[in-house]
């Protein structure tokens, strides 16, 4: 419990890199919005509705990092006991799933006018929907046990035992037949998209990425003050006896 | 004016890209602050608690 007692450096860190990331991600996504929405063509097939594109895919992006993130800390955390993977990896897990839950909706979006259909069975987008689930799991895991200890382990179980759905995303183009297409910007050989579509894509996904920095180390503040808070609680209880 | 009204056209898929980007927006949004102010209320308390508990020694 006391590890959490002092702030430590992850707090002196945190505090210093906060306003860098946040304003950066700030002007990364108007500058993005601005060239997704003013700048960029439309689509010659696709027109306007393209544009669904700038939030899609750097939802979806986020959504994988994220896990993999987390899956990174779930390893620390089962491996070295670290203090602070615990905390990171709850204070993501939400966000990854907001991601996820976006990447699917804005997916619904674009393939209705242009696929025909809200959902298809297929490989990428069911492996996205498992995606969204671990998540949902893993934070119903967190809060699951009166011990905190038991429910951050079980998670990071959960976590590392999901992270095979991550290739299995990526590559589901390339191994099943599936509606969504291929991947068109992170393959060998380099990207095939245009680049006046690349740019804004880039942006906006540079964007996100410090977005969810910035909220990391927000909610990551918020969790270590809350278990402060819980340590403070039973200190009182065992002083009371009671 | 009509350039406005082209652009919130989205070329026949506005009913498709305002909701994408709006959902977007407001998922994102709504994390800032929900974050924001779940710190805010820790923080409170933390000093609180800590303020209550170095007047009682």
């Amino acid at each position: 419990m006391h590890r959490f007692a002092n702030p430590g450096r992850f707090q002196r860190i945190a505090t210093r890199i906060l306003p860098w990331t946040a304003v950066a991600s700030g002007l990364l996504i108007a500058w993005g919005l601005y060239l997704a929405l003013f700048v960029s063509p439309p689509d010659y097939q696709q027109g306007e509705s393209v544009r669904i594109m700038y939030v899609h895919v750097p939802s979806a992006w986020m959504a994988l990092f994220v896990y993999v993130m987390i899956a990174l800390a779930s390893a620390a955390s089962l491996i070295w006991r670290h203090p602070l993977a615990d905390v990171a990896a709850r204070a993501a897990s939400p966000l990854g799933a907001a991601f996820a839950l976006l990447t699917l909706v804005t997916g619904s979006l674009w393939g209705e006018p242009m696929w025909g259909t809200w959902w298809v069975w297929d490989a990428r987008l069911t492996s996205m929907l498992v995606l969204f689930f671990l998540y949902l799991g893993h934070i119903a895991l967190m809060n699951a046990f009166e011990d905190q200890q038991r429910g951050y382990r079980a998670a990071a179980i959960l976590a590392l035992v999901g992270v095979i759905n991550i290739p299995i995303i990526k590559y589901s183009v390339e191994w099943w037949s599936t509606l969504h297409q291929p991947a068109s910007v992170i393959r060998i050989g380099g990207p095939t998209i245009e680049s006046s579509l690349l740019w804004p894509l880039a942006i906006m996904a540079l964007g996100f990425k410090l977005y969810f920095v910035s909220l990391l180390l927000i909610r990551m503040r918020s969790e270590l003050i809350a278990a402060r808070l819980r340590a403070i609680d039973m200190a009182l209880v065992r002083r009371r006896g009671g | 004016m009509d350039q406005f009204r082209a652009f919130f056209d989205m070329g026949g898929y506005a009913a498709f890209v305002w909701p994408a980007y709006g959902l977007t927006a407001a998922v994102m949004v709504g994390f800032v602050i929900t974050s924001l102010r779940r710190l805010r209320r820790r923080q409170r308390r933390l000093a609180e608690m800590e303020a209550s508990r170095a007047s009682k020694e």
